[in-house]
């Protein structure tokens, strides 16, 4: 028998899953309420840390899906719990039984608005990390004009409590380094400045994007969280930050600020979790099972996750989860559902 | 700067503010800073807008000025609150509105303290009891002076003889706004407008058809700083904090600062004369301090109040140039006649502020 | 003019529009491993003249990226070369070599 899967979310984790199971000979339905897949990956240029063309990886990621199927456009409407499976109402009028579901709904960028002291959406040239990069991709920004001075703020909607984001977004650190040098390159005689307050270079080849930074692209890396911006009378900016190395406050002038947005639970995937009643934790993130024994469980039987749904993660990070999560799945559906007389029991005890 | 992003901020920040019936408490230092300016607010609330604006003279300080240079117990200072709330219950009111921010600031703080401290409420309400014989009551809405004049922005500009406007080139007034720090700062969503972009008086600006100027110090503390200013040894301090802001607003080339502190015009104006002569400069046109002004007595300008009698001798920054701008009348012989036509005798001449 | 018993105090404010990139390429020509210092203060803890006088080679880089060379003049006079900090510099700058060029180059008005 072959198993239906319901993959909610086209975005990296939602593909690679889809990939994945396809493989192993399940039947798998993958919904997007977008018209395109990629999430945030189609609207990213280039990646860290070697600077792969995003759409690459995606045009990977999408072909290798093939015989999956496919409704874009399409979110739920209604879904509920059956015996051994879910009987899922889907917005484009079709139901599918699904033995298992899994949830890649992914992150939603940091609002920057809500920073009202950095002046997104009011001082002309305060742009976010996902502004840069449809900057690089189409090479048109009215707020960007040959900039002399810029500067990055790193944890924009991360590790900030006062704006309900406690948690680190893992990947703002690598993605300013990155961006940091495509700028440069793009005005080599632009001088950059990173505000930072640690840097979080964990991932393999990080820090050597960080060393190549200072010593190729001499990129000025303060350790100071940027309080204030404000705007003078030639549209210029303002930035004042603590030097926290040096104690002392600075300011300085620049012609472009760019935002750091970090990621926070995505609204779609809340939604889908409220029809569910699923369990979130603290952080807005999806509880699961066991965050180092079963991170791909929820608390829900024959329920998956898969990707930033559980929290922050890089792009390799969240398709090794779509992978793990895949394999989760196939696990539970060949223990399961071959004897499902005693399908109640197996699951008391296994999930 | 895009207009529409404060916009959209400003809507999030939007307070109840009830269009009547009042309990009205002075402040310590405006009556002698600006001495008009509370008597204006009367004036056009209850005598041109009809509004039912009730006041005590049982009513006492707030204990603000003690409270902030750490001179008197916290619990003392919220048996002074007590009292005036109790007074305001007592004369049968429910909205109490002040005058100071520094009282605002801290009738805000001491209602969250006892929102999250109910037992050091129930201690104030024998506190009360004991010291006045007075039943402990809470204003159902506590508003600032200014939230009011805000609320009322528009009838008064229905009733306007004339705008911020240069009758000279028919051009907007440049006006810099200021807010006192305990408007917003502590507490966000109880000011209009938020604490970052603060609407309060820029609704005032926009409705008596001025033009607000945003500048890069323009959320900076006026430089009062209460211990900052008290001790001479600190004075410096509070001076170049003022300078500071003068600095970066000097190039927008404002005609005009409004404000709703009693301490940020007081040093916005007095300081402007301490840095013209004891360096020299001045920020105004031609040798003129920019004047700063109370909302009270921007909104008696706009109505055709003599500006005599709204007091604005009694700044220390020359107000002759932006009353020319305006076109206001003005007898320069009266300046400094009191009400009764007795010579107030006038203040000696600078050596730098014209 | 007046004397009122106070006046206007200096500011602490860094001003990085004061950085002169000028002589900081110039600097960083002869000696690109001060681009790459990352503040970890191993040199300072080390430092056989810090701990009786003010010198800090970490700050020193500091001061410069933040528009004071004098006082990055300042905090290394005392330096006696004695190289200690060479042999805990994490990314292995040349620290002697960048002393002697940061006083080369910023001495010279």
């Amino acid at each position: 028998m072959k198993n239906n899967i319901l993959i909610i979310g086209g975005g990296p984790a939602g593909l690679e899953a889809s990939a994945q199971l396809q493989r192993m000979g399940y039947n798998v339905i993958l919904i997007e309420k977008d018209s395109s897949l990629g999430g945030h990956l189609a609207k990213w240029d280039r990646l860290f840390p070697d600077g792969v063309p995003a759409d690459e990886v995606l045009s990977g990621l999408i072909r290798s899906t093939e015989g999956v199927k496919l409704f874009t456009e399409t979110e739920i409407r209604a879904i509920n719990r059956l015996e051994k499976s879910y009987n899922v109402r889907l917005t484009n009028g079709i139901t599918v039984l699904s033995d298992a579901v899994l949830i890649a709904s992914g992150f939603d960028l940091f609002n920057a608005v809500k920073k009202e002291e950095y002046g997104y959406g009011i001082y002309d040239r305060v742009i976010t990390n996902a502004d840069l990069e449809a900057y690089f991709k189409t090479g048109s920004d009215k707020r960007i004009d040959h900039p002399k001075r810029i500067g990055f703020v790193h944890c924009v909607g991360s590790r900030d409590e006062k704006s309900g984001c406690r948690s680190c977004s893992k990947v703002c650190c690598a993605t300013a380094v990155k961006q940091a040098i495509e700028v440069k390159e793009a005005f080599p005689d632009a001088e950059v400045f990173c505000f930072y307050m640690d840097l979080r270079l964990f991932g393999r080849h990080y820090e050597d994007l960080y060393l190549k930074a200072q010593k190729e692209y001499g990129i000025r890396f303060i350790r100071g969280r940027v309080a204030e911006v404000s705007e003078n009378l030639d549209g210029t900016l303002i930035v004042k930050a603590e030097d926290t190395v040096a104690s002392k406050p600075l300011k300085a002038t620049l012609d472009l600020l760019v935002l750091m947005s970090g990621m926070r639970p995505s609204a779609s995937g809340k939604a889908v979790g409220d029809l569910l009643e699923m369990t979130v934790e603290e952080d807005g993130y999806f509880a699961v099972r066991s965050g180092i024994a079963a991170g791909q469980r929820s608390l829900l039987p024959g329920l998956f996750l898969a990707g930033t749904a559980t929290g922050p993660k890089t792009l390799p990070e969240t398709l090794a989860d779509a992978r793990a999560a895949a394999v989760e799945i196939d696990r539970y559906l060949t223990e399961i559902f071959p004897d499902a007389r005693n399908y109640k029991q197996l699951v008391r005890e296994r999930w | 700067m895009i207009y529409e992003g404060k916009q959209k901020i400003w809507s999030e920040y939007q307070k109840e503010i009830p269009d009547d019936h009042y309990f009205y408490v002075r402040s310590c230092i405006r009556q002698s800073f600006f001495p008009a300016s509370e008597a204006t607010f009367l004036d056009i609330t209850r005598n041109v807008l009809g509004k039912d604006i009730f006041e005590t003279e049982h009513h006492t300080t707030c204990g603000g000025i003690a409270y902030h240079s750490d001179t008197i117990p916290q619990e003392t200072v919220m048996t002074i609150i007590a009292r005036q709330f109790a007074l305001m219950a007592k004369h049968g009111y429910e909205n109490y509105v002040c005058s100071c921010i520094t009282s605002f600031g801290l009738y805000c703080e001491t209602m969250e303290t006892w929102r999250e401290y109910p037992e050091l409420e129930a201690k104030i309400h024998e506190n009360l009891w004991k010291s006045c014989k007075l039943e402990f009551a809470k204003p159902k809405f506590l508003v600032h002076a200014s939230d009011l004049i805000y609320k009322y922005r528009n009838m008064i500009a229905a009733q306007a003889v004339r705008k911020l406007v240069n009758v000279h080139t028919g051009e907007p007034l440049k006006v810099v706004e200021h807010i006192g720090c305990h408007y917003s700062k502590m507490f966000p969503s109880k000011g209009v407008g938020g604490a970052e972009y603060p609407y309060v008086l820029v609704g005032m600006i926009e409705a008596w058809g001025g033009e607000i100027v945003d500048y890069p110090e323009r959320r900076h503390c006026c430089g009062f700083g209460f211990r900052q200013y008290f001790i001479k040894g600190n004075r410096g301090y509070s001076l170049s904090n003022t300078h500071k802001k003068f600095e970066s607003m000097e190039p927008f080339k404002p005609d005009l600062i409004i404000t709703n502190c009693p301490g940020c015009p007081y040093f916005l104006d007095r300081w402007q004369y301490v840095i013209a002569e004891s360096t020299g400069k001045t920020y105004g046109q031609d040798g003129h301090g920019i004047p700063a002004l109370t909302y009270e007595e921007v909104a008696g300008l706009v109505m055709g109040y003599d500006p005599w009698d709204l007091g604005l001798q009694t700044h220390q920054v020359g107000v002759e140039p932006l009353l020319d701008k305006m076109g206001v009348e003005y007898d320069p012989a009266k300046k400094y006649l009191g009400k009764n036509g007795k010579d107030l005798g006038s203040p000696s001449p600078c050596a730098c502020l014209k | 003019m007046v004397d009122f018993g106070f006046g206007l105090v200096p500011s602490s404010r860094m001003n990085l529009d004061l950085f002169d990139k000028d002589k900081y390429e110039k600097l960083a020509a002869i000696e690109p491993d001060v681009r790459i210092c990352m503040a970890c203060g191993s040199c300072t803890a080390v430092c056989t003249a810090g701990k009786y006088s003010q010198t800090s080679l970490r700050e020193a880089i500091e001061d410069i990226k933040n528009a004071k060379p004098d006082k990055a003049l300042e905090m290394l006079r005392c330096c006696q070369l004695c190289g200690k900090c060479s042999m805990v510099c994490p990314r292995g700058i040349n620290t002697r070599n960048l002393i002697l060029s940061i006083t080369k180059v910023y001495s010279s008005k």
